[in-house]
C-alpha cells in the first residue's frame, strides 16, 4: 500500500493545478514544492490570460480547475482584448496582484480536500519494475505513490546569466534542481535547453507617474471563471514609457556585455518574447519600443516594466533604464536575468503527458518546453486527472485539437516537439471559430460533470445555464417574420418569400437584438449571457456548420485508436522508412499518425487495416 | 451523403479499353447523366453512348452499374469501358467530372472498400505500395506538368497566401503589440486581389487545355562512338539516328517514338559527352545534358573497354537510372555490377535490356494518372481557393476571423499545387516583420 495516490512536485502554476485536478478526481494527493511560502507564484509578469493564453483559461475553467477563480479574486486590470473583433478571436487577461494570486492559490489549495502539502526539495525518483512509484527528498526521505507529476518549471539544472555573472538558480534566489535533472537523464529521455528572461523591477516611488500615459482597465471587466458573477478587487491603471535613441544607443554599445549576445547561452528562446537586446539588433530600424509600466499589486511598491527583459550587467540596466520617460530617478529592486534550464523533449509523452518510457511518471508545465502560466496549468490540470485516474485504474481523458485549445496544445506539443519554448496563439488552432473563449464551458463543462470532476456548484450552475440556454433558443427559432413583414419594420432582408426566425435575422450584420427586442417584447427579458450565445451562433452560423463538417472528419481518424504497443514489423506493405517514423513517435491514433511527417497514406491504409483487424479479434 | 468520386482504373496512356470507376451515391446519376437513359440491370454490361452535357457523342461504351454493397467498394459503382485513345479518355473523364464526380484521392477506392469491409487484411496491405505509388505518380505527375514558369506561380501564391494571413493572424493575436499596426488584416487586401487574378487567369488558361506531353521519356547518353546511336536503332527497330564512326555525328537530339510495354516511349539520342570542338557540337553537348535531366530515365552507353568511359557515366547518372556495356563482343570478359552488357551491333542482350525497361516504364507509368484527371484535381482546386479567397477579402473589414478562416480554406484547397502552409510560416512571417513580445 503506498502513502499516496499521486504525488506533484512543484507549486509553480502546473503543479496547483495537477494536485488540484488529482485531489477533485478524489486521489489522495501530495503536494511537495521547495517551500509552500511561494506556491503560486508568478516567477515572471504578473498578467494572466490573452489571445489563446484566455482561452485555456476559460478551459481550465470549465474543467472545474482553479486558475480562472484565482485570477479573478486577484485581478487588477482586467482589459478584453481584442473587444472589437469578433466572439471567437477575443482574449480575456488581466494583470494580477502577485500577493493577492499566490495568497489566494495557498488558501484555495490548503482548503482542497484529499491534499496535503509538504515543503521538502525532492531529489530523485523511486521506480519499481520500471514504473514511477514515489520520490525521495534531499534528506532523504521517500514518499510512495501509485503516480507522481513532474512540474519543476525552470529548475531542472537552471542557470541565471547576467552580464557575465552565472548563477545556478531555478529563479532569483531559489536553488535549482539538480539531482531530478540526472534522474531524468538516467531515464534516457530526449532533453535539451531553452532560455527564457525578465526584466528589471522597478521601485514605483521612484518613477515619476504624473509625466506617463495612463492605460485604464476595461469599465466592465470581463471575469475568467464561469462562476464568477462581478470582479470585486479595484482596477489600477499602468503606465506607458517607451525606450529612447539613447536607450538604443546605450544597449548596442555594450551589446557584447549580455549573456545572449556573448554566446554564453546554447538553449534557444522565443521569437516573439525578445529581450531588450534583441529588440534593438534585430529591429535596428526602429527608434522607439513602447513598455508598460505594470504594478505588481495594489500595495505593493514593486513595477514590472513590460518589454524590457534583459541580461545586461546591472550598471548598463540602470544606465539604460534611466534614459526613459518617467524613469530619470527610477530605482531598481532586482535586476533583470536571462535563465537557461533544461527540458524534456515532449516528444517522449503520450497524449495524457505520462512519459512513455517511464510509466507511472507525468510531466506539465515549462519541464515539456511551453512557456506561460496559462500553458503550464493547462497540462497540469491534464496530467493530475490522468495520474489520478491512473491509480484509480480508470480511463484516461484525452482532449482533441476539435474540442479545446488544451487539445490543441498537447497534440502539438507530443506530435511535432519544440524548437524554441511553446506558447499558444489562435493561430494554432484550425477550429478556432468553434474553440471559443465564450463557449468553453458547454464545450467542456459535461465532460468534467460525467466524469464526477466538477464541483455541485459548477454542475448546478451549468445545468441551469443550458436549460436557460435551450429555452431562449426555442424561443427564437419560434419567432419568425415573413420578407415583407420585416420590411414594414424597418429590418431589410432579401424579398424571397422565406420566413426567418430570430437567428436567421441575427444573421445580417445590419440587424441588432435590440430592433428585435422592441418587436418581440419578450426577447429583451432574457440574461446577458444567452442573448451573447444566440447572437454569436447567428453570426458565425454558415461557417460553424463547414467546420462542424471538417470536425466530423477529423475525429474520424482520431476515433481509430492504435494500440499502445503496436507491433508495426507486423504490417506489410509499410516502407522502413514509415515503419521507423511511426514506431519512435508512436501516435495514439490515426489522426496523429498522419500528422507525422513521412508517413504515406499507403502507409496509414495498410496501419489502419492492421488496427482494424485487431479490433475485429478482441471484440469477436 | 458521402462524395462521389472516379478515377481512371486502367494505366494511362495504354492502347485498347480503359476502364473509369466511378464510386459513391451519385454513381448511378452519373451513369445517366452520360448515357441519357435509366441505370441497367445491376452488374449486367450494355453498350451505350456516353455524351458531354452539351450532347455531343463521345464514344460507345460497354456500361455497368453496380449498386452496393455488391460491389468494388460496397458503395453503388459504375464502369464505363471505352476505347483507348487518350482523347476519348480526357473527354468522358471530363464529363464525369462535370455530371459531378470528384476525382479520387490515391486510394480512396481501397479505403472505401476497406470500410465497407470489402477487402481482407492482405489485400489491403498490397494495396499500401500501390497507394504511395499513386501518390508519387500524381506528384512526379503534377511536376511533370510544370514547366518552370507554372512553378514560379504556384510559389508566388504560396509566399502571397503566407503573406496575407501572416497580416490577418499577426492582427488578431497580436492585438495590443505597439509594433503591429492597428487594422494590420486591411494589408492583406491588394495581395489577396493580386492572388484571385492570378488564380483567375490560370483557370483561363488551363480551360483552353494545353494537353500535356504523356508519354515515358528515356534519354541516352555516353561518350561519342559508344554506341548510342546504334543502341537507339536497335530499340526502334529502324534507322532513326546516323551511325557512324566519326565521333560526334549526332549533334542534335533525335526522338523516336515506340511502344513498350504497352505504353508510348520517348527515346532520345543525344550528341556525346566530350569536350566539345566547336559551337554547334558544344550546344548539342548543353541540349543533351538538359534533355537527360529532364527525362524519365537515363540510360548510359559506355564501350566496354574503356574504364573511363564508365566510371564518368557512373558519376552522371541517378539512382534509378541503367548502365550499358556496349560491344561486348569486342570485349566479351569486360563487366559491371547491375550494368548489361551487349552488343548493339549484334544485337546480343538487347532483349534483356528492353525487358527491363518495358517493366519500369510499367511500374512508373501505371502509377500515374490522366492528364484529365490531374487537370480536373487542380481546377477544382484553383476554383475552390478563389471563391475562399473572394470570401476572405470581403470579411477583412469586419470579421478579420473569419477572414482567417477563409485563407485557411484557401491554403488548404491549394496544398496540392503549392505545398503545406503550416502555422510555423505565419508565425515567422509575423515574427520577422514585427517586433513582438512585451
Ligand atoms: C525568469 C523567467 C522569465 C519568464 N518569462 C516569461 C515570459 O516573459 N512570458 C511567459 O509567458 N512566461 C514566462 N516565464 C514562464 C512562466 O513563468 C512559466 O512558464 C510558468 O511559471 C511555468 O510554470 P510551472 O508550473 O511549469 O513552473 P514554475 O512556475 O517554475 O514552478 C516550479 C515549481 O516547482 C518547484 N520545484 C522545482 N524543483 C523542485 C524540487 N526538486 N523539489 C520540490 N519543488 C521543486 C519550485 O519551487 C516551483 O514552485 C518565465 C519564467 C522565468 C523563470
Ligand atoms: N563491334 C561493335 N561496334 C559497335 C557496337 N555498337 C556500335 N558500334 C560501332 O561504333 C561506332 C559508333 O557507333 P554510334 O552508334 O554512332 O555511336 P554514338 O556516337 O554513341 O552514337 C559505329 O561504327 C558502330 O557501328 C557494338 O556493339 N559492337
Ligand atoms: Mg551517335
Amino acid at each position: 500500500m503506498s502513502d499516496w495516490d499521486v504525488i506533484v512536485i512543484g507549486g509553480g502554476h502546473a503543479g496547483c493545478e495537477a494536485a488540484a485536478a488529482s485531489a477533485r478526481a478524489g486521489a489522495r494527493t501530495l503536494l511537495i514544492t521547495h517551500k509552500l511560502e511561494t506556491i503560486g507564484e508568478m516567477s515572471c509578469n504578473p498578467a494572466i490570460g490573452g489571445l489563446g493564453k484566455g482561452h485555456l483559461v476559460r478551459e481550465i475553467d470549465a474543467l472545474d480547475g482553479i486558475m480562472g477563480r484565482i485570477a479573478d479574486v486577484s485581478g487588477i486590470q482586467f482589459r478584453l482584448l481584442n473587444r472589437s473583433k469578433g466572439p471567437a478571436v477575443r482574449g480575456p487577461r488581466t494583470q494580477s496582484d502577485r500577493k493577492l494570486y499566490r495568497e489566494a492559490m495557498q488558501a484555495e489549495l490548503a482548503e482542497t480536500p484529499n491534499l496535503t502539502l509538504r515543503a521538502a526539495a525532492v531529489e530523485d525518483l523511486i521506480f519499481e519494475e520500471g514504473v514511477c512509484r514515489g520520490v525521495v527528498d534531499a534528506r532523504g526521505q521517500s514518499y510512495t505513490a501509485q503516480a507522481v507529476v513532474l512540474t519543476t518549471g525552470t529548475f531542472l539544472k537552471g542557470m541565471i546569466h547576467r552580464g557575465e555573472e552565472r548563477i545556478p538558480a531555478g529563479r532569483v534566489d531559489e536553488a535549482p534542481s539538480i539531482g531530478l535533472s540526472d534522474t531524468l537523464y538516467g531515464l534516457n529521455l530526449a532533453m535539451g535547453r531553452l532560455k527564457t528572461g525578465t526584466p528589471a523591477r522597478l521601485r514605483k516611488s521612484t518613477i515619476d507617474w504624473e509625466s506617463l500615459e495612463q492605460q485604464p482597465a476595461d469599465a466592465d471587466p470581463v471575469p475568467f471563471s464561469f462562476l464568477t458573477e462581478k470582479i470585486e478587487v479595484p482596477q489600477i491603471t499602468c503606465g506607458v514609457s517607451r525606450t529612447t535613441e539613447e536607450t538604443h544607443r546605450i544597449i548596442a554599445e555594450n551589446i557584447e556585455q549580455s549573456a545572449v549576445y556573448s554566446g554564453a547561452i546554447a538553449g534557444r528562446g522565443p521569437r516573439y518574447c525578445p529581450s531588450i537586446e534583441d529588440k534593438v539588433h534585430r529591429f535596428a530600424d526602429r527608434n522607439s519600443h513602447q513598455v508598460f509600466l505594470e504594478p505588481e499589486g495594489l500595495d505593493d511598491d514593486t513595477v514590472y516594466p513590460n518589454g524590457i527583459s534583459s541580461s545586461l550587467p546591472e550598471a548598463v540596466q540602470d544606465r539604460f533604464l534611466r534614459t526613459m520617460p518617467g524613469l530619470a530617478n527610477v530605482e531598481v529592486i532586482r535586476y533583470g536575468y536571462a535563465i537557461e534550464y533544461d527540458y524534456v523533449d515532449p516528444r517522449e509523452l503520450d497524449a495524457t503527458l505520462q512519459v512513455r518510457k517511464a510509466r507511472g511518471l507525468w510531466l506539465a508545465g515549462q519541464i515539456n518546453g511551453t512557456t506561460g502560466y496559462e500553458e503550464a496549468a493547462a497540462q497540469g490540470l491534464i496530467a493530475g486527472l490522468n495520474a489520478a485516474r491512473s491509480a484509480q485504474s480508470k480511463d484516461p481523458v484525452i482532449l482533441s485539437r476539435s474540442e479545446a485549445y488544451i487539445g490543441v496544445m498537447i497534440d502539438d506539443l507530443i506530435t511535432r516537439g519544440v524548437s524554441e519554448p511553446y506558447r499558444m496563439f489562435t493561430s494554432r488552432a484550425e477550429y478556432r471559430l468553434t474553440l471559443r473563449a465564450d463557449n468553453a464551458d458547454q464545450r467542456l463543462t459535461p465532460k468534467a460533470i460525467d466524469l464526477g470532476f466538477a464541483s455541485a456548484r459548477r454542475a448546478e450552475a451549468f445545468t441551469a445555464k443550458i436549460a436557460d440556454l435551450e429555452a431562449a433558443k426555442a424561443l427564437t427559432s419560434r419567432l419568425t417574420l415573413t420578407p415583407p413583414e420585416a420590411k414594414s419594420m424597418g429590418l431589410s432582408v432579401n424579398q424571397d418569400g422565406k420566413r426567418r426566425n430570430v437567428s436567421d435575422l441575427l444573421a445580417y450584420p445590419d440587424i441588432h437584438w435590440a430592433q428585435l427586442a422592441e418587436i418581440w417584447p419578450e426577447l429583451a427579458d432574457l440574461a446577458p449571457a444567452i442573448i451573447e450565445q444566440i447572437e454569436i451562433d447567428a453570426l458565425y452560423a454558415g461557417y460553424l456548420e463547414r467546420q462542424q463538417a471538417d470536425i466530423l472528419a477529423f475525429r474520424r481518424d482520431e476515433a481509430v485508436r492504435i494500440p499502445e504497443n503496436f507491433d508495426y514489423t507486423r504490417v506489410g506493405g509499410l516502407s522502413n522508412e514509415a515503419r521507423e517514423k511511426l514506431e519512435r513517435a508512436r501516435p495514439e491514433t490515426l489522426g496523429q499518425a498522419a500528422r507525422i511527417e513521412g508517413v504515406t497514406p499507403g502507409a496509414l491504409t495498410a496501419v489502419l487495416a492492421h488496427v482494424k483487424r485487431a479490433g475485429k479479434e478482441a471484440s469477436a | 451523403m458521402n462524395t462521389t468520386i472516379y478515377a481512371l482504373s486502367t494505366a494511362p496512356g495504354r492502347s485498347g479499353v480503359a476502364i473509369i470507376r466511378v464510386s459513391g451515391d451519385y454513381a448511378g446519376g452519373i451513369l445517366v447523366a452520360l448515357t441519357g437513359r435509366p441505370t441497367p440491370p445491376a452488374r449486367r454490361a450494355v453498350l451505350r453512348t456516353l455524351r458531354s452535357e452539351d450532347g455531343a457523342a463521345l464514344d460507345q461504351a460497354l456500361v455497368l452499374y453496380f449498386p452496393g454493397p455488391a460491389s468494388f467498394t460496397g458503395e453503388d459503382c459504375v464502369e464505363f469501358h471505352i476505347h483507348g485513345g487518350s482523347a476519348v479518355i480526357e473527354a468522358v473523364l471530363e464529363a464525369v467530372d462535370e455530371a459531378g464526380g470528384i476525382p479520387a484521392e490515391p486510394g480512396e477506392f481501397t479505403r472505401r472498400a476497406f470500410e465497407n469491409g470489402q477487402l481482407d487484411l492482405t489485400e489491403a496491405e498490397g494495396l499500401a505500395d500501390l497507394i504511395d505509388a499513386e501518390t508519387e505518380g500524381q506528384r512526379q505527375q503534377a511536376l511533370a506538368q510544370l514547366s518552370g514558369s507554372l512553378r514560379t506561380v504556384y510559389e508566388a501564391w504560396r509566399e502571397d497566401l503566407i503573406g496575407a494571413m501572416a497580416s490577418i493572424e499577426g492582427e488578431i493575436d497580436f492585438p495590443d503589440e505597439d509594433d503591429v499596426p492597428d487594422a494590420l488584416s486591411h494589408r492583406a487586401y491588394q495581395p489577396l486581389a493580386d492572388l484571385i487574378t492570378s488564380m483567375t487567369s490560370h483557370l483561363d488558361d488551363g480551360r483552353r487545355g494545353e494537353r500535356t506531353r504523356s508519354g515515358f521519356t528515356i534519354a541516352l547518353i555516353g561518350a561519342p562512338n559508344a554506341g548510342k546511336s546504334s543502341l537507339l536503332n536497335r530499340l526502334a527497330r529502324r534507322d532513326a539516328a546516323i551511325v557512324t564512326d566519326i565521333p560526334g555525328t549526332t549533334r542534335d537530339i533525335i526522338e523516336v517514338r515506340v511502344v513498350m510495354g504497352g505504353f508510348p516511349v520517348i527515346i532520345s539520342d543525344t550528341a556525346g559527352l566530350r569536350e566539345a570542338v566547336d559551337a554547334v557540337e558544344a550546344e548539342g553537348v548543353r541540349r543533351a545534358l538538359d534533355r537527360a535531366v529532364e527525362a524519365d530515365l537515363r540510360i548510359g552507353v559506355a564501350d566496354a573497354r574503356s574504364r573511363e568511359e564508365l566510371v564518368d557515366l557512373q558519376g552522371r547518372l541517378q539512382d534509378d537510372d541503367l548502365l550499358v556495356l556496349n560491344k561486348l563482343d569486342l570485349a566479351p570478359e569486360a563487366q559491371s555490377d547491375g550494368a548489361y552488357g551487349l552488343s548493339a551491333k549484334s544485337g546480343d542482350g538487347v532483349e534483356v535490356l528492353e525487358r527491363r525497361i518495358e517493366e519500369i516504364v510499367q511500374a512508373r507509368l501505371s502509377a500515374r494518372e490522366a492528364p484529365a484527371l490531374s487537370r480536373a484535381r487542380h481546377r477544382r482546386a484553383v476554383e475552390s481557393a478563389v471563391q475562399a479567397l473572394e470570401r476572405c477579402q470581403m470579411n477583412l473589414a469586419d470579421a478579420p476571423e473569419l477572414a482567417g478562416e477563409d485563407a485557411r480554406l484557401a491554403v488548404r484547397s491549394l496544398e496540392s499545387l503549392t505545398g503545406r502552409v503550416d502555422v510555423e510560416d505565419i508565425l515567422d512571417r509575423v515574427f520577422s516583420q514585427f517586433c513582438i513580445g512585451k
